[in-house]
């Protein structure tokens, strides 16, 4: 059988205090941390959800990334078959130096379990889900650079198997107060917007 | 008690990352839980935290923390009576 063939629907790119939605700059800070810059993204798009203060940073780049892509396409009425694909190459790695600094001092022991719970890099997918409703597949996956490639196969996949309506995939990456998030939206309903990018093209933009 | 219970909501505010919350929002008696504060089992234990590191009250059984944790009032009431710094 041969495979549908799949098309992007949208894509997100946040880097360098900017958010840029299907090619245009939506918007922008002046030069500042993630932690403040986030704040200020999420006050600009009116997002009615406080438990976005209580995540780290990569489920805040993740979070908004998915807000902007998933908020048009997603209702409360009906089941929606999203299945997400994230990878980077951090992993959790910024939170879990946070954690480790708040254990390392035997004197001074007091583990934080709101810091704690953001310890693996997979939670952001279920952030992402729980704000969406969604109950479908998730992976995460840790690469040393984002492989499109394999990105592009697996989002096939789920869509020729019947797995998934529409995938959310990308990267996100964080470390440091560096950081980068690239999400696109795939399905196999038509759209020409993108008929000549693949995800390659698009994240090189 | 009055110093506490500021004190307490502030440091709530704060460890919580409560960002759309004043202290003029917190009432002495409002539910911490549920249609309160809508705090949630992860706060809970950052509550236990709270209690250990800042007062030196060690939790022995979590379950006390549902009477412990009602509101700002019944919070004060147990550091007051416990607090060993």
């Amino acid at each position: 059988m041969t495979p549908k063939k799949t098309y992007i629907h949208d894509y997100c790119t946040i880097e360098n205090n900017e958010i840029v939605l299907n090619g245009t700059s939506i918007f922008k800070a002046e030069p500042t941390t993630f932690g403040d810059f986030s704040k200020q993204a999420y006050r600009n798009f009116d997002i009615q959800y406080p438990k976005f203060f209580k995540m780290d940073a990569l489920s805040k780049l993740a979070f908004l990334g998915a807000e902007l892509l998933l908020s048009p396409i997603t209702s409360s009425e009906k089941e929606n078959n999203i299945a997400l694909i994230l990878a980077n190459n951090s992993s959790s790695l910024d939170t879990d130096v946070k954690y480790q600094e708040s254990i390392s001092d035997k004197e001074n022991y007091f583990p934080s379990p709101a810091v704690f719970v953001y310890t693996l890099p997979n939670i952001c997918l279920g952030e992402i889900s729980i704000r969406h409703q969604l109950k479908s597949e998730n992976s995460f996956f840790i690469f040393d650079a984002f492989n499109t490639e394999f990105m592009s196969h697996y989002a096939n996949i789920l869509l020729d198997s019947d797995k998934a309506d529409s995938v959310l995939c990308g990267w996100v990456e964080f470390f440091d107060d560096n950081y980068k998030a690239f999400l696109c939206t795939i399905s196999k309903e038509e759209n020409t917007k993108y008929k000549n990018q693949t995800i390659k093209t698009l994240y090189n933009k | 008690m009055e110093a506490l219970k500021e004190e307490l909501k502030n440091k709530i505010i704060t460890t919580l990352n409560l960002e759309d919350i004043t202290l003029e929002d917190i009432h002495d008696n409002d539910p911490l839980f549920g249609d309160g504060l809508g705090l949630d089992s992860i706060d809970a234990l950052e509550l236990i935290v709270i209690l250990d590191k800042d007062y030196g009250i060690k939790l022995v059984d979590p379950k006390e923390g549902k009477t412990i944790f009602q509101s700002i009032e019944t919070m004060a009431a147990y550091i007051q009576a416990n607090r060993t710094k």
